[in-house]
């Protein structure tokens, strides 16, 4: 627990960006949430670096109305099991923000209410943002052969 | 790919249809809504918990208008990506172009000169009036005040038209692209410009007395469809929803971008929260954008339509026939694009339905490493189980119609 949740911190563009721990990742939010007062997250998503390694990048972008500020906050997953706790509890937003990761990544979201595919049809096979998903030349794309 | 009620995680909701143990205990229906249904404005399907004239539990589901556009956009060059970004909210295309061009602009590190700025302003205003129209119409006709519905297309038509004059294209306008605008302002266009908006206003009153007179339409919007502000912050609710609810919030004012700092307008807000109050939010803001484009039309600064970049903008036509440079750099942006620097930037604008986020990584290629839009719908429908939780299914559809979504822009 002494590992601190933060490990790197840049600034680009005018843009804070954090590069957080995983494991701490909702410790953390719970603390920018409430002391920090990003009451909003504006958005989650993912970045496939593959074959890079670590290959997933979870971004989070949280909002602050009262300081009028934006930061991005981010978690490097790496090997084979993608995997990171779900932030549902700090914002209910998370939700379907995480389902549509969840479907375009293959990104586990541990204890999340609801983690079915949303914008995929639920028996789909593949994450299709993956970057060694195909654009063309699905199965499905030629349902005779 | 079809799809059977069998593996679908909404049908089963209300899986116990038995008798109830206690026969006095209300019996729950299930009722599916949509996804053609007309008054969800595209293909959205809500399944509804009804207990007789109740909704107890309503759940979104979505997707059915996903069109990959986000893995499409890693395949094309960055100014190609421009086209894309119009079809994900079919009803502001060109707040979209704006919030894409803002973006790789950052990365980019471009000027964009002030007539560029100004002219995207007065477009964008110009958009958000003629969704805000469309959405006046179908949700007037939605709760049965057919004749709105006409008034609002014959102006929206005229917004067309200038769209039209502007870029040739009526609605997939693409006009605003990185580095610039697409094409130079037609001549007259301050003309055509000023005829329309100079008569707006009195359209806009013209609506309000046409629906604010009619005590059916006050009877089926006032004190329907509350949802609090902090479930809306909570849940990702952005735009006129949160104006309705009297938080004055508006990435035009918070966080100025294309020069919007140096225009003089208002955030309406309306504390009641229901219907009704999203409905004079939007009305006052068709106001205030035409107060917008008024003063843009009549300070619009003179100078270039596009950066001075010559590695990222097409050059004039004339200067391709005389000058070898130009032609050269024609060649290269045509056959491969420019290259933007390795890097990552999240740009927000005030879109007609609210906060239009793109997260934007680049690799340092002619194409975008990875696209994300975080689109207003997606975080607006995200509300919709809440607010129509407990309320009458005939207040559903005024409820659904005050979010102002667009199918396009939740699937993507």
């Amino acid at each position: 627990m002494n590992q601190p949740a933060i490990l790197e911190t840049h600034e680009a563009f005018g843009e804070t960006t954090l590069i957080a721990d995983p494991a701490r990742i909702l410790d953390l939010c719970r603390y920018l949430k409430h002391e920090e007062k990003f009451i909003r997250l504006s958005g989650v998503t993912a970045v496939d670096w593959h074959p890079a390694e670590p290959r997933f990048e979870v971004v989070y972008h949280l909002h602050s109305l009262e300081r009028n500020l934006r930061l991005r906050v981010k978690c490097r997953l790496s090997g084979t099991n993608f995997e990171i706790d779900s932030v549902y509890p700090v914002w209910r937003s998370a939700d379907w923000c995480e389902r549509e990761v969840f479907d375009m990544f293959g990104i586990q979201f541990r204890d999340h209410p609801n983690l079915q595919r949303i914008l995929m049809p639920v028996d789909w096979e593949g994450h299709p943002l993956r970057k060694d998903y195909p654009v063309h030349g699905h199965k499905y794309s030629y349902p005779q052969e | 790919m079809k799809r059977t009620l069998d593996d679908d995680p909404v049908a089963t909701l209300a899986a116990p249809v038995a008798e109830p143990a206690n026969p006095a205990a209300p019996r729950l229906m299930t009722l599916n809504m949509g996804p053609q249904h007309p008054s969800t404005h595209g293909v959205l399907r809500i399944m509804l918990e009804l207990d007789g004239e109740t909704i107890r539990k309503a759940v979104p589901d979505i997707g059915f208008l996903h069109t990959g556009i986000e893995k499409e956009c890693e395949q094309k060059t960055w100014q190609q990506v421009v086209t894309l970004t119009d079809r994900v909210d079919y009803l502001a295309n060109l707040s979209n172009n704006l919030v894409y061009a803002l973006a790789v602009e950052k990365l980019l590190q471009l000027e964009i000169p002030p007539r560029a700025q100004w002219m995207r302003v007065m477009l964008t205003e110009l958009a958000r009036i003629n969704s805000h129209l469309v959405w006046l119409g179908t949700h007037a006709l939605d709760i049965g005040a057919m004749s709105m519905f006409f008034y609002c297309f014959r102006e929206r038509e005229d917004i067309l038209r200038l769209f039209e004059m502007f870029s040739g294209q009526r609605m997939m306008t693409s006009y605003i692209r990185v580095g610039g605008l697409a094409l130079e302002p037609p001549r007259g266009w301050q003309k055509m410009v000023g005829k329309f908006i100079g008569a707006f206003p009195s359209k806009v009153d013209q609506y309000e007395d046409l629906l604010d007179s009619n005590p059916i339409w006050k009877r089926r919007t006032q004190g329907v469809g509350f949802i609090s502000l902090e479930d809306m912050l909570d849940l990702g609710v952005t735009g006129p929803m949160l104006r309705g609810a009297g938080l004055k919030w508006d990435v035009r004012k918070s966080e100025p971008y294309s020069s919007y700092e140096k225009f003089n307008f208002e955030i309406p807000t309306r504390p009641e929260n229901d219907v009704y109050a999203r409905y004079q939010v939007r009305l006052a803001e068709m106001r205030e954008s035409a107060k917008i484009v008024v003063q843009a039309l009549e300070g619009m600064p003179e100078g270039a339509w596009h950066a001075d970049a010559p590695h990222v903008v097409l050059p004039d036509r004339e200067k391709m026939k005389t000058q070898m440079e130009a032609l050269i750099y024609h060649f290269k942006i045509v056959t491969e694009g420019f290259r933007v620097p390795a890097g990552e930037v999240y740009q927000a604008v005030e879109s007609p339905r609210g906060e239009i986020a793109y997260y934007i990584v680049s690799d340092g290629t002619s194409k975008p490493y990875r696209v994300h839009m975080r689109t207003p719908s997606f975080g607006n429908l995200q509300a919709l189980g809440v607010l129509l939780k407990d309320t009458l299914i005939a207040d559903s559809i005024a409820a659904l119609g005050s979010m102002d979504f667009v199918l396009g822009d939740t699937d993507r």
